[in-house]
């Protein structure tokens, strides 16, 4: 039984890792190569591929521009996200549950049946082909998301908490900011690392409303990797090999806020 | 103490999510009715009109069965292989945090990677499947593979997720239960029968309702992987609204289109808020 168990980890182990493992050695195999099985493995790792995607194609302004654009829909989901957040899980708000739902309902919009009203807006008001678009965008389809998750780590700080803040004469914002905040310091974490996941992967809306280098985000980045006539598999693995250790790296540092983020909703309530 | 107007905090969450939230998703119950390209500001009222093509068109009805199709078979995969997982991972042992961590990557990378990392996989020329498999088969190219190369890549990346929330759900669950089932001499199979399975359907139900949900909006995984091809063969509802909306530029039957995910969607979710409902009593 333990060794059917063990073999079993192994097993899902190896199967969330290999295909990764392949795009690993992909990128690293010389050109040549890559249309030749076997050998499984290249006969000497080649830097060419990352060397290619940082000159060849604008991919560092891409790079950039999802930075810029996932950090500050993080920072408005977050700011805006725990302000609603707070009233709903600690003022008297009148039917806070139907709000609630009615937010759980926004997060379930289809992307396809908001982007054409969307792009005749963003292109109304000039903003087609920028980051602005998207980061209207992106904080606000990552707010229920933030607002669920931050109400549900609101509500686990004592009440009694608050109202003593209220009692020692802060008002309830100032109750709110200097009390409830830093004591939440976990959940935020965890809100921040699902928005912030949520708006560097996002694809049809950067798809849509981009149209150039200048404003293109990874995702789109990747999906339209340049390539004439033959697709170049070894650059589009070292691309995206760049573009997942941000991820890697937040997977393994913050697994724990990760994995709570992930369940608080669906299991708690 | 002061008094608390907690309007003004949501004030800016309420603005925020009217405007670039609901009025689209209103919105585009107008443009429905409409006939308007993207970018020329000329647009026609026709009334219901994109509707009515929209009954008759054998490709709206191919993308429909396709799509049903995606969602059923990788969401029940998913459920069925994440309850596996989630119950070989749910018990401590020596590296157990470093395997979370591993199975949150298929997950957490964006979509897009991950489908240029399966059209890799499954090439036909030079994949590394076909050599595994010392097969010769065109997986994306040929109608009757395709759809299903994209449901295991679905399956490869949703089934982390779905375990995760399981994991969860088998951690709420009291540990004197399965005390009182072992003094009473229940196997591995009656203890999972009897006490984790029925307290587990809640959860699984919430679970399998949100995946349906997500898996029936799909539209990343698809574009890149075969862009609807072979011969409409993977091609969603999501990708034909994409493609009539931004290729065929035509904005209103688009819409139309988009409004069919839309409802779905919005059917699949009152249920979903009824369990969730229930599973909080």
């Amino acid at each position: 039984m333990k060794l059917v168990r063990g073999m079993g980890l192994i097993l899902v182990a190896v199967w969330s890792l290999a295909p990764f493992a392949w795009l690993l050695i992909t990128s690293v195999k010389p050109t040549p190569e890559l249309t030749q099985l076997p050998p499984l493995l290249p006969s000497a790792a080649t830097g060419a591929h990352y060397l290619a995607v940082f000159t060849g194609h604008p991919f560092l302004r891409i790079i950039a521009n999802s930075a810029v654009v996932a950090a500050a829909s993080t920072l408005l989901a977050l700011a805006i996200g725990a302000t609603a957040a707070f009233a709903l899980a600690r003022l008297r708000v009148r039917h806070a549950p139907l709000i609630l739902a009615a937010i759980l309902a926004v997060s379930m919009f289809p992307p396809i049946a908001t982007v054409s009203p969307l792009f005749l807006a963003i292109n109304a008001v000039g903003l087609r082909d920028t980051l602005m678009a998207l980061i209207v965008t992106y904080t606000t389809f990552a707010l229920p998301l933030a607002i669920w998750l931050l109400t549900n780590f609101f509500r686990q700080v004592p009440v009694e908490i608050y109202l003593a803040a209220r009692v020692d004469g802060c008002s309830a914002f100032q109750a709110f900011t200097r009390v409830i905040l830093p004591l939440s310091a976990p959940g935020l974490i965890a809100a921040a690392l699902l928005v912030f996941i949520f708006c560097w992967n996002e694809f049809l809306y950067a798809l849509s409303f981009t149209s150039s280098p200048a404003a293109r985000t990874i995702p789109v980045g990747i999906a339209l990797f340049p390539g004439l006539h033959v697709v170049p598999w070894g650059e589009i693995a070292a691309a995206s090999i760049v573009v997942t250790l941000p991820l890697v790296v937040l997977a393994f540092a913050f697994q724990r806020r990760i994995i709570e983020g992930l369940t608080a909703g669906a299991v708690k309530g | 103490m002061t008094r608390e107007h907690p309007g003004l905090f949501l004030a800016p969450a309420a603005v925020t999510l009217g405007a670039v939230a609901l009025f689209p998703a209103l919105a585009v119950l107008w443009l429905s009715l409409e006939e308007r390209s993207p970018l020329l500001a000329a647009a026609r009222f026709v009334g219901f009109d994109n509707y009515t093509r929209l009954i008759a068109d054998a490709r709206f009805w191919n993308a429909l069965a396709n799509t049903v199709y995606f969602s059923a078979v990788s969401v029940a995969l998913e459920v069925l292989l994440g309850l596996l997982v989630a119950l070989l991972l749910a018990r401590a042992f020596r590296g157990r945090a470093l395997l979370y961590s591993i199975i949150l990557l298929p997950w957490a990378i964006p979509t897009v990677v991950s489908a240029r990392l399966w059209e890799w996989l499954y090439n036909a020329d030079y994949g590394v499947l076909n050599y595994l498999l010392g097969t010769h088969v065109n997986w994306l190219g040929s109608p009757g593979w395709a759809l299903h190369a994209a449901i295991l890549m679905d399956v490869w990346k949703a089934t982390p997720f779905v375990a995760l929330l399981l994991i969860a759900g088998l951690q709420t669950i009291p540990r004197e239960l399965y005390q009182a089932a072992a003094l009473d001499g229940a196997g591995a199979w009656t203890t999972f029968r009897r006490i984790t399975l029925p307290l587990l359907v809640p959860l699984l139900l919430v679970v399998l309702v949100f995946r349906t949900i997500d898996a029936f909006r799909v539209f990343d995984a698809i574009y890149v992987l075969t862009g609807g091809g072979p011969a409409n063969s993977t091609e969603t509802v999501s990708i034909y609204a994409y493609k009539v909306l931004f290729q065929a530029l035509e904005f209103g039957y688009g819409s139309a289109v988009a409004v069919s995910v839309l409802a779905v969607v919005a059917l699949l979710t009152a249920v979903y808020a009824r369990l969730l409902r229930g599973s909080m009593t």
